[in-house]
């Protein structure tokens, strides 16, 4: 029997990383007041950098290896979700250098103008981007955002509960096979863009009737659903909870490794990327060290340092080339090209919108 | 003070009174009235952007609230605070009558028993409680367990059960209410015994003496008598459960939305900061009217006694 006693591995999104990132957060505000002025720079900053990141996501010597490098000593802290981390810079930058918004909230800094533009001349490392991630949607010509991983939704399984792979969305969306052991992610964005997704639309500017299709969609398949869950969907998975979820590609890699029965699979119709992506906030205390270490973050060697780490896919064609096979040819961690070609960036398309989906939602979970 | 007059002392002790209450005055308007009171602001206010809110005296945030999806949600979250509320009242009494019956050294440790689920967080303490129900969870597992053993003897004479089917406690409506009972509890205890406490226990004598039974001695005498602890531990066993947001959702189902959740994201992806606070505050103004109308209802009770 799994239970809550197996070996301690923290995912990106844990509800419990938020109780890590709230201590974090009362912390901070001790860091930029209190703290005596250090030394100086050759740049005239103060050889400091405070960043704020997901829980489990540098490398084991990412920081230390800046700071032999540079001199810079990084001070992190730790936000578990979007939403606390817009919310902590919405009342203004509380001093932080570097963030790590997705790629939806990198558009919501932006019209928030909460972002500072970035100064490609100080980031040659970009070069080393693979051309996919060189010019997205949600941020033209990179001027304000990098990337720093990507992620794919897609369906997690139990092998020896699934009938073959089940690849189509079908099997969490529309159909009672696996009925009583589905799980779903309780994001609102995401249960009608992959839902709308499935009917064969894209994920982007999504017709108002087509939400009310998919809307009645999730209802239908309401007493099939099991959980609707805030992204601990490879736990459910793997503690035998359920059998079939939807979650993220680098989620379930974790989990694979410790039990061998389950698996991934990008569904045909095609998913949702995302993209977490490294920003410099307006009103940085310092903007030139944040250059710096978002160009050593993009850094080959640096780069491997980090995947092999946290074993999310990279957009960092110098790093794959020093990563090992079994992380390049992982086709869980890189699935298949033919289905990554289906798969699109969300976008956030203004706050009419996020309530009209919130509405949706709310009306499915209260049906 | 012995030896100053009434006048003298009340003198005396007003600027002791007001060195000691201004720190927690103080706290209350700060950390407590002032944010709640910018929070009720937001709820005649209006979105600008996606960092502005405009507080302009609008009431569509509360129209809105009033739409029967969000009625029929808060109607639910009632629902299943009620129900806790019952059930925590029928577990709850028996176990404060039997500390207040306990010897006086027992008693602290009943007390300290009660409490003892304060000392660990919440948030834990559910989880816990998710090790415990879920499908391959310590229930199932001792039940799976009796099931087998059970099942190897009847195979001896050749009808063996057939394989264990694990039973489905948690995420649906009934694990909620469970982890709401359980979180609850002490503070249902706790006021009744309260209240059970200072009873004469001379009454309960003289009762019995005149020959009622047990059961009409604690129907007639007891429960009466405990009225006061009954209406205060339904009160803040109600409250909290109509408002819980961690037990839905980390131990419910599909269809176990209660309004908080509702109010979360509001708060969170919807961005909707004033809509959020008119839930929030048309949540509170039934909380008082509902407060309202059982001291009224308790008045005329005690008004027609007399």
């Amino acid at each position: 029997m799994r239970l809550v006693n197996r070996p301690p591995r923290s995912s990106r999104r844990s509800l419990l990383a938020g109780l890590g990132a709230a201590a974090a957060g009362l912390s901070f505000s001790g860091l930029e007041g209190c703290a005596p002025k250090g030394r100086i720079g050759p740049n005239g900053e103060e050889l400091r950098l405070n960043l704020y990141n997901w829980d489990t996501y540098t490398g084991k010597t990412t920081l230390a290896d800046f700071k032999a490098a540079t001199g810079i000593e990084v001070k992190m802290s730790l936000f578990a979700t979007n939403d606390e981390l817009f919310a902590k810079l919405k009342a203004g930058n509380p001093g932080f250098d570097v963030i790590v918004p997705s790629n939806e909230y990198v558009t919501r800094f932006r019209i928030a103008d909460l972002l500072m533009p970035l100064d490609l001349a100080k980031i040659p490392n970009r070069a080393n981007l693979l051309p996919a991630f060189r010019d997205p949607p949600f941020d033209p010509g990179r001027r304000y955002s990098m990337p720093y991983t990507w992620l794919v939704l897609g369906i997690g399984y139990r092998k020896s509960k699934t009938d073959g792979v089940p690849d189509s969305w079908k099997w969490v969306m529309d159909s009672s096979r696996y009925s009583g052991r589905i799980g779903v992610f309780s994001e609102a964005d995401d249960m009608i863009e992959l839902g709308a997704k499935y009917l064969g639309h894209s994920v982007r500017n999504i017709p108002v009737n087509v939400i009310d299709q998919v809307a009645e969609m999730w209802i239908r398949q309401k007493p099939s659903i099991k959980i609707f869950h805030h992204d601990e969907g490879q736990d459910l998975l793997l503690s035998g909870e359920i059998d079939i979820v939807m979650e993220y590609n680098g989620d379930i890699a974790q989990v694979m490794t410790e039990d061998p029965d389950l698996d991934f699979v990008v569904p045909r119709e095609g998913s949702i990327i995302n993209s977490d992506s490294l920003c410099i906030p307006k009103g940085a205390p310092r903007p030139d060290n944040a250059h710096r270490f978002i160009n050593f973050l993009l850094d080959g060697k640096t780069g491997a340092g980090v995947y092999n780490t946290i074993k999310y896919p990279t957009p960092n064609a110098a790093a794959l080339a020093l990563m090992p096979a079994d992380y390049r040819d992982n086709r869980v961690i890189f699935p298949p090209a033919a289905v990554m070609a289906k798969c699109e960036y969300a976008d956030f398309e203004g706050l009419d919108r996020a309530h009209l989906f919130d509405e949706t939602v709310t009306r499915i979970f209260a049906a | 003070m012995g030896a100053f007059t009434m006048d003298e002392s009340w003198t005396k002790a007003k600027a002791v009174f007001a060195s000691l209450a201004t720190p927690p005055i103080f706290w209350l308007l700060a950390f407590f009235l002032v944010p709640l009171a910018i929070i009720w602001g937001y709820s005649f206010g209006e979105n600008k952007s996606l960092t502005e809110i405009a507080v302009n005296g609008t009431f569509s945030n509360y129209a809105h609230a009033i739409k029967p999806l969000y009625l029929g949600i808060i109607f639910k979250s009632f629902w299943f605070a009620a129900i806790t509320t019952v059930l925590c009242l029928i577990v709850g009494f028996p176990v404060a009558i039997a500390i207040t019956f306990a010897t006086e050294k027992s008693k602290a440790w009943l007390l300290l028993l009660i409490m003892l689920p304060f000392w660990t967080n919440l948030l834990i303490r559910t989880y816990a409680l998710m090790a415990v129900l879920r499908t391959e969870g310590y229930i199932n597992f001792t039940l799976a367990f009796f099931w087998n053993t059970f099942s190897h003897l009847t195979a001896l004479f050749g009808h063996p059960l057939g394989p264990f089917q694990p039973l489905r406690l948690l995420h649906n409506n009934f694990a909620v209410v469970f982890g709401l009972v359980y979180v609850q509890l002490p503070f249902m205890v706790l006021p009744l015994y309260a209240a059970l406490d200072r009873l004469d226990r001379s009454l309960l004598e003289a009762s019995l003496d005149l020959g009622a039974s047990h059961l009409t001695t604690f129907r007639r005498v007891v429960i009466p008598l405990a009225i006061p602890g009954i209406v205060s531990g339904v009160l803040v066993t109600l409250i909290p459960s109509v408002g819980a947001y961690l037990t839905p959702d980390l131990l419910g189902g599909p269809s176990s939305q209660m309004i908080a959740n509702v109010i979360e994201r509001q708060f969170k992806t919807a961005n909707d900061w004033p809509f959020g606070a008119a839930l929030s505050f048309l949540l509170m103004y039934m909380t008082f009217l509902a407060i309202a109308v059982q001291a009224i209802v308790s008045r005329n009770r005690k008004g027609r006694e007399r």
